[in-house]
């Protein structure tokens, strides 16, 4: 199930201009992975190539290799398809399907990808939003449009969704930043479980929200505006935040940044 | 309200900074209006003036004035021009409904004279210019048939090129189809009737038929479909083909199953406005469908008749009973385009996204 991402020498532009250089970690399984950093540093871009969502940019284009476990995901013969499959992804909105019913929007990824039995439909729709602990809230309306649930509830319907297609790694674009303290919680407790079946990576602004939820931390930063973003270090969330080893991570997470 | 104004400057007179003032009851503008109305009648009539339209010209100045007067006199000057613009608004609105009321007005009044379960469902087969009696069926089905052939033409390869700009497009082919897309939209009907009869009678030979005439019309309509078609497309949230995509559907499921069904609303409207455009069109039909006095139901063969067309005959022949059997088919064909459309909303509306709880 969940697998562990390589990247080496990893760089994305958007047209002609440099998004991030040259970056080289690796993501273990089973574990959340945060990431953090000013704006404009590249940690959402880089998210975004870890699915080939990059390259939906018009203008974006990606060097480098990401392996997930032993396949690389911009080798020549590889679907952006079906690596996205396999690494789903949540996004800093929540954008549920406008047309589609609750249960509707968790079954798109199966049935807009054409292999699902219709028996086993209902029974992976209550068990991903079980998983997303939105299956209580829900039950009784699953046929009632997505957007009248609130923030949290479609922030919470959209992982249930990420998490229906079973990928092998979840990707979080700020998952909590349009949410109010109560709906993060429930996030952030949800990421806790879902870190048993996954391989999640979550990008942050919020530092507190890193340190709760994250088992290692990256920090990125670039040198002015306009340059590329570049990863500073990663490490485990503890050593990040007591005692990281470079000069600017410190800075930046006690606040003392520039 | 004079009261007010008397009591403002003894008493509470406000002071600078105060967020109260003295406020007009909220029946003033109606009051206002009916005043206007009142003078401007009086003074049309006063004046011996037969032309209504001077009436209502000195309403409308009234009606601005004497807001403008009575505003500045209670609430001061920056309401005096909040509420004379609201008034402009109101009086650009009535000019804007006066016209589209009259002729709502003139076309049912006198096409009500002849129009009849009779009218509908006989042709003008042997039935004399002069004469009262005749129907519009012929016509009617030809509408129905060319516009919907048109339709069947002009509607999927108009979508299909909005969605090629919008979801693929960014190349110089898609800015020549734009270009080209925008040459189209300015095409006179009489034009694309000229190109048809050109190619498809003189050149290949064939002789008017209903067919031809829908060709013309598909001429007509594409670059209205394309137009609504890509503005409508460009207003479905980025987001949700990221979201779509990141499950792992491919792009063409996702233009299907997600961008044109939230986008399907304002797209059944677009295409709903280009059918409504081309079923008034008179010019080609007259060059391609020729016109006839019996009932053809066949489009690929030989010359039928559609509404507009059958106006525009009954109108020149110009007996009385022929401009009213000209009414009556105006009024068809008002009716036959309204209720496409209110067909056309409902559709929309119970295939538009969906709020509430």
């Amino acid at each position: 199930m969940a697998k562990r991402i390589d990247v080496s020498g990893l760089s994305a532009y958007y047209g002609a201009h440099k998004a991030i250089d040259d970056i080289s970690m690796t993501v273990e399984p089973r574990s959340v992975t945060a990431f953090i950093g000013p704006s404009g540093c590249g940690k959402s871009t880089f998210l975004r190539t870890l699915n080939r969502m990059h390259e939906v940019t018009p203008g974006g284009r990606v060097e480098g290799k990401v392996m997930l476990d032993d396949e690389n995901l911009y080798g020549s013969h590889v679907d952006p398809v079906a690596v996205r499959r396999t690494v789903g992804m949540v996004f800093q909105r929540p954008n549920p399907f406008p047309t589609m019913s609750i249960f509707d929007n968790v079954a798109a990824g199966l049935r807009l990808n054409g292999k699902y039995k219709k028996a086993q439909l209902n029974e992976i729709v209550e068990k991903s939003l079980k998983g997303a602990n939105l299956w209580n809230e829900v039950k009784d309306r699953l046929n009632k449009p997505g957007s009248g649930l609130s923030g949290g509830q479609q922030q919470r319907l959209c992982i249930a969704r990420a998490i229906a297609v079973e990928p092998d790694v979840l990707l979080m674009d700020e998952p909590c930043s349009a949410l109010d303290p109560i709906s993060t919680l429930a996030i952030e407790d949800l990421i806790g479980e879902l870190k048993e079946r996954f391989t999640i990576v979550i990008v942050t602004h919020n530092m507190q929200q890193a340190a709760r939820v994250s088992d290692r931390t990256a920090f990125f930063n670039l040198a002015a505006v306009g340059q590329p973003g570049k990863l500073i270090e990663l490490d485990d969330t503890e050593r990040i935040f007591s005692n990281p080893s470079v000069q600017a991570t410190e800075d930046y997470i006690s606040g003392r940044f520039g | 309200m004079s009261h007010a104004i008397q009591e403002r400057p003894v008493s509470v007179a406000p002071r600078r900074g105060s967020l109260s003032h003295a406020r007009l009851p909220r029946w003033t503008p109606a009051a206002v209006a009916a005043f206007s109305i009142a003078a401007g009648i009086g003074i049309g009539l006063a004046a011996g003036w037969h032309s209504k339209v001077q009436w209502g010209m000195i309403a409308a100045l009234l009606f601005v004035l004497t807001t403008f007067a009575v505003t500045t006199k209670v609430e001061g000057s920056r309401q005096a021009k909040d509420r004379v613009a609201t008034s402009l608004v109101w009086v650009c609105f009535v000019l804007a409904v006066i016209p589209l009321l009259s002729l709502a007005w003139v076309t049912i009044s006198k096409g009500m004279e002849v129009l009849d379960m009779y009218f509908l469902t006989h042709s003008m087969n042997g039935v004399l210019d002069a004469e009262a009696g005749g129907g519009v069926y012929h016509a009617l089905l030809g509408t129905i048939e060319q516009v919907g052939i048109a339709t069947l033409i002009a509607a999927p390869i108009g979508l299909l090129t909005a969605v090629y700009l919008v979801e693929y497009g960014g190349g110089k082919l898609a800015q020549a189809v734009t270009f080209f897309v925008d040459v189209m939209t300015g095409i006179p009907s009489i034009v694309a009737g000229l190109f048809i009869l050109a190619t498809w009678n003189l050149m290949l030979g064939f002789g008017p038929s209903g067919f031809a005439g829908a060709m013309a019309l598909a001429i007509l309509m594409m670059p209205v479909v394309v137009r609504s078609t890509e503005e409508m497309l460009k207003l479905v949230p980025n987001e949700l083909r990221e979201a779509s995509l990141a499950l792992g559907i491919p792009k063409w499921r996702t233009i299907l199953k997600v961008v044109l069904p939230t986008a399907i609303g304002g797209i059944t409207t677009g295409v709903m406005l280009a059918v409504a455009r081309i079923t008034g069109e008179t010019a080609p039909v007259l060059l391609l469908v020729f016109g006839t006095k019996l009932i053809n139901p066949n489009p690929f063969e030989g010359a039928q008749s559609s509404l507009p067309l059958y106006v525009y005959e009954q109108y020149s022949v110009g007996t009385d009973a022929a401009v009213s059997r000209a009414w009556a088919a105006a009024l068809v064909l008002i009716a036959f385009v309204m209720i496409l459309n209110l067909v056309a909303r409902g559709i929309a509306r119970w295939k538009a996204p969906k709020t509430g709880r």
